[in-house]
């Protein structure tokens, strides 16, 4: 059992990584990795709403929306009811409440870290690393101990990505870049790279 | 002049401020699919739906939304049209929705769409915000064809499903550049198609955010 949840992991971080081999999140990927310490506080940020969105996105999948799930109810006309085309708007508004409660427990409870992501949280509502992971999750069919480790996966798959980038990034400050790629050009370039260097881990199992 | 600033609304985006070359925005949901052209054009037109109907939908009803919940507002918007097409989709195209798999999904957090939708149709009145969001779609289409028709063409030697280039493998004189599947490629493509863009539109080129000082050691090195 562990190792099935090891191997899952280390696929979400290494092989499946979120940003590098899905191009999940890319608009804040390419956006927010100008230095290290932002890049990181966005990573942590990331990190933690995806563990806990993958995994609520998935109670309320088999507790709610899949063919029979409302069978707990005990009435009969509910049994056979199949509400997972409703799926995209309840995890949506599902991770835009949760990032929102996040945002006011941190604000009260732990200023310090509140502080310190500050104007990252609500932005994260918008990030497509999110939503994909809960979409994939569901089309996986993950299990409820499954989606915890591939939303704890997927996360830190994604915030080592915008590290390294930022790292580069500030590297990249004393180098002479060709006038038309200056800026955003580079950028997607190395991402590229660093997207053929991910490529290297897909023989990895464990 | 109305009909004026609807052409300069319908083009300004496609070249001039193209959101994914200029802003960065947008890119999340759309590259890991255009491997092909089919599931390219699909994408493309599953934006251009959703991003025209949500824009003329948000101005619609832009006064009557209270401003402290106009995001969600705005989301439920998006996402009820995107369910459409997910909807429509598996229908009507059934292995085309697989072959998407949870990239449809994902048009809901495109960050043009909600960017459009906030920056324009919130201030302008609905056929008018309709035109701007058909015109960033488009702007973002040309960008995603490109990329689509390169990476169909050079790595698997076909447009459309149709061989253009016959392939090595099939006796043929095409090898087939198997790094065009592979997802590095549309970010190299599209680092190419901003350099191109921004050497014929000098003006987008980016400051750089300081300059380094000549070296000004006079005296010998050793």
């Amino acid at each position: 059992m562990f190792e099935h949840y090891l191997s899952l992991f280390i696929r979400a971080v290494f092989v499946e990584n979120m940003a590098l081999a899905f191009f999940l999140g890319m608009c804040t990927f390419l956006a927010i990795s100008k230095r290290v310490e932002t890049a990181l506080g966005l990573g942590i940020a990331v990190i933690v709403v995806l563990t806990l969105t993958v995994p609520v996105n998935n109670l309320v999948l088999h507790n709610f929306l899949d063919e029979g799930a409302l069978a707990w109810t005990g009435i009969a006309a509910l049994e056979q009811v199949d509400l997972r085309f409703l799926g995209l708007m309840c995890y949506i508004g599902l991770i835009a409440a949760l990032v929102q409660i996040l945002e006011m427990f941190l604000d009260r409870y732990v200023p310090a870290l509140y502080n310190a992501l500050g104007i990252f949280l609500p932005l994260i509502t918008v990030n497509c690393a999110i939503l994909g992971a809960s979409l994939f999750m569901v089309e996986r069919n993950y299990q409820f101990g499954e989606s915890v480790v591939f939303g704890f996966g997927a996360g830190f798959g994604w915030a080592l990505a915008i590290v390294l980038l930022a790292a580069i990034r500030e590297k990249l400050k004393y180098s002479d870049v060709p006038e038309g790629l200056r800026g955003l050009g580079i950028v997607f370039v190395i991402t590229g790279l660093m997207s053929l260097g991910f490529m290297s881990f897909a023989g990895v199992q464990l | 002049m109305a009909q004026l600033k609807a052409r300069e609304v319908l083009f300004a985006p496609i070249f001039a401020n193209n959101p994914i070359a200029l802003q960065i925005l947008g890119i999340c949901s759309a590259l890991a699919i255009t491997t092909k052209m089919s599931t390219t054009v699909t994408m493309c037109l599953a934006v251009v739906f959703v991003m025209t109907l949500s824009n003329f939908f948000v101005s619609v009803i832009r006064s009557i939304i209270p401003s402290n919940i106009r995001i969600i507002v705005q989301m439920t918007i998006i996402t009820a049209l995107v369910i459409v097409v997910d909807q429509v989709l598996q229908a009507y195209a059934f292995q085309l929705s697989r072959e998407l798999s949870v990239f449809v999904g994902l048009i809901i957090t495109n960050c043009i769409i909600l960017g459009r939708a906030e920056a324009f149709a919130m201030q302008n009145p609905p056929l008018i915000s309709a035109v701007d969001g058909f015109g960033n779609a488009l702007g973002y289409s040309l960008v995603l064809l490109f990329v689509g028709f390169s990476r169909e063409l050079f790595g698997s030697g076909s447009v459309f499903g149709a061989q253009i280039l016959s392939l090595s493998t099939e006796g043929g004189w095409y090898v087939a550049n198997g790094l065009m599947l592979l997802p590095p490629s549309a970010f190299l493509l599209i680092g190419g198609f901003i350099w191109v863009l921004r050497s014929v539109r000098v003006e987008q080129i980016e400051k750089e955010p300081y300059e380094i000082g000549p070296n000004t050691r006079t005296s010998p090195a050793f």
